[in-house]
């Protein structure tokens, strides 16, 4: 047993994890308030993260005038998928609405491949230290800002969803949509609004990650990994994919301990987050905090 | 789509594949040009016709899954790379390849029911998920499983040969690939009109109606599973002896979604519509590519640097034709197909 690396994969998976819940819960926003699995979320971080390269390296922008112009064409991006791409097909049944989004995904993956290349670019460097010491352990300054703003973006959602009057309005459509409706609420408006937030937040993980190791096509695979995060937790619970995602992190990054010391079978930090789906798919198809669906004829 | 006036007295009449004499002839006289094709046609297009061929037959697979039953499969290339690596495992093992075809599609229904556990409980999007992680795991499978599939370095198999002939060369090859053909989607035509094809549309229609009408759901979704895969590992096997070497890469999530973008492209629901799916798929890359060359040299081509780009405008046009028929033609070019044949039915007087 080597403690030393045990504590370090461990401390990787809490941060990874955090990463996983942040893309979990804006995924678990889309679904919640327009009932769209969206296959496509791992394109969100990509997206934004070549943007943010984009114009960072190309138009030679500092840092925090660049991000936040990322953000707002994320804004724009996201509004502009859900008018253009999802809303001819409200009322399709469940597969053409997935399908949609499965082709949303390769279209945009392949897009960015033309268009920056299939190699990954590093960000210019932001930070002027690039580890600290942390407890004793070698940390990436850049990881731990990325769990400050994880943690930042989780306690906006919840005040968003708990005080804002968007927010509630949101949360009234994911509830029932015509009663939303009856109500005042622009059901339009929050699909919008819905797909702007995820495709937002998505793209702030998607920088972070971008600083850590570089932009390249790579990124999309978090919109995999997110599904085992979301299952776990459950598909429409915000604190589930939030907890989901850290379980996930974490479980992958043992998985991984326990390959390299034992199994020597590599390759288990991307399968095993699989196999977990599998069997919660089998045991508990709702996950920890997800909603039974109780069907009524 | 039936014109006024076409009375049906018997459930045979109504059942029926061809309704009218002439359809069951165009359909015979189609097979026969078909056949004298090896003679007109050069190698590259037969190659195209081949290609058609087997991955007609495992869209028609994901059909019955997708179209028919209702339920969704995002790891429809897992189950075709398994049988192209099954074929190719009992070839090895000494099988006269045209029995190792079949065998490996039964092979692959095995896995595919084992995978299919899951649908027994799951539906719609958890489905998708399920299946999602199925081909996560079956591709690792064949890259760390060296005894079955030769690991990363794949694995070579022989040509298919029937009484020593052997069907080495793309025109004698086209042969054995039409009889598979005519074979699955003459089976698959009749499994819809069985009691077990009513049972399949109907779990698709209204599921709780058909459990309520006696319907063994978790019987027929998991038989559903069992069926694409047989389907999808023919396929697999026929693309195994038509390339001779197979290897891990080539069964990713993007072919995957490939084989969905063809039953969606093609319709869900109906069988032919499976087989213009798949020439579709197999056609567009080529139209991409001459498209490309046409503009080769010009100032576009320089703007865009579309010569070195190829294989991603190939993807962004298989995402972007799945999003267009989705949202301008949900039924596919099945539904196009018979609204031209009404059309002309009724040439000139349309009304």
């Amino acid at each position: 047993m080597e403690w030393g690396l045990l504590l370090q994969l461990l401390v990787n998976g809490l941060i990874v994890g955090a990463l996983y819940g942040v893309v979990a819960m804006s995924f678990v926003l889309i679904y919640k308030a327009s009932q769209v699995v969206n296959f496509a979320q791992g394109e969100f971080l990509l997206v934004g993260a070549w943007a943010c390269w984009w114009l960072i390296t190309y138009l030679q922008l500092p840092f925090w005038l660049a991000f936040p112009m990322c953000l707002a064409f994320m804004t724009l991006f996201g509004i502009m998928l859900q008018v253009v791409v999802l809303r001819p097909l409200i009322g399709e049944p469940v597969i053409s609405v997935i399908m949609a989004t499965v082709g949303l995904s390769i279209f945009f993956q392949a897009l960015m491949k033309w268009m920056f290349g299939v190699f990954a670019q590093p960000f210019p460097p932001i930070f002027t230290t690039d580890r600290v010491s942390l407890l004793g352990l070698e940390v990436q300054s850049v990881y731990l800002l990325s769990l400050g703003l994880s943690a930042c973006i989780m306690l906006g959602f919840w005040w968003f969803f708990t005080y804002s009057k968007h927010g509630l309005a949101m949360r009234a459509t994911a509830f029932d949509q015509q009663v939303a409706q009856s109500l005042g609420v622009s059901v339009p408006r929050v699909f919008a609004m819905s797909w702007a937030i995820s495709a937002v937040v998505s793209a702030v993980a998607g920088v972070v990650v971008g600083v850590v190791s570089g932009v390249s096509s790579g990124l999309s695979f978090y919109g995999i990994k997110v599904f085992p995060a979301v299952i776990l937790g459950g598909l429409d619970s915000i604190v589930g994919a939030m907890l989901g995602g850290i379980i996930v992190g974490v479980m992958e990054n043992m998985a991984q301990y326990v390959d390299s010391q034992w199994l020597n079978w590599g390759n288990m930090i991307n399968i095993a987050p699989f196999y977990a789906l599998v069997l919660i798919l089998l045991i508990k198809p709702y996950g920890l905090f997800g909603t039974k669906n109780i069907e009524r004829v | 789509m039936n014109p006024c006036g076409d009375f049906r007295t018997s459930y045979a009449a109504d059942m029926t594949i061809f309704p009218t004499r002439n359809s069951r002839l165009a359909l015979f006289a189609g097979l026969l040009v078909l056949c004298c094709a090896p003679l007109v046609f050069g190698r590259y297009e037969l190659s195209l016709l081949i290609q058609i061929g087997f991955l007609g037959i495992a869209a028609l697979g994901l059909n019955i899954l997708v179209g028919f039953t209702g339920q969704i499969s995002i790891g429809h290339a897992a189950f075709f790379g398994f049988g192209a690596f099954s074929s190719a495992g009992f070839a090895g093992m000494g099988v006269p390849v045209a029995l190792a075809i079949p065998l490996a599609g039964l092979v692959t229904a095995v896995v595919g029911l084992f995978f299919g556990l899951p649908a027994a409980r799951l539906k719609g999007l958890y489905l998708a998920i399920a299946t999602l992680a199925a081909q996560f795991i079956l591709e690792d499978f064949f890259a760390r499983a060296r005894w079955f599939s030769g690991g990363v370095a794949g694995r070579v198999t022989e040509n298919f040969t029937l009484f020593g002939f052997r069907f080495d060369r793309e025109e004698t090859y086209f042969y054995v690939v039409l009889a598979w053909v005519i074979i699955m989607f003459v089976m698959a035509a009749n499994l819809m009109r069985s009691r077990d094809g009513r049972a399949l549309i109907a779990v698709r229609d209204h599921y709780l109606s058909a459990e309520v009408m006696g319907i063994n759901l978790a019987y027929y979704r998991t038989l559903s599973f069992g069926i694409a895969s047989f389907y999808a590992g023919i396929g697999g096997a026929l693309y195994a002896h038509y390339i001779l070497f197979v290897s891990v890469e080539a069964f990713n999530i993007l072919f995957s979604i490939q084989f969905l973008a063809m039953v969606i492209i093609g319709g869900l629901g109906s069988v032919m519509g499976s087989l213009m799916g798949a020439a579709f798929m197999v056609l567009m890359p080529e139209m991409v590519q001459s498209a490309a060359q046409a503009l080769q040299g010009g100032a576009i081509d320089r703007a865009l640097n579309l010569g070195n780009s190829l294989n991603f405008l190939r993807e962004m046009a298989i995402g972007a034709a799945i999003i267009l028929f989705l949202i301008f033609e949900p039924d596919g070019l099945a539904r196009r197909w018979r609204l031209i044949k009404a059309y002309w039915k009724l040439y000139p007087y349309s009304h």
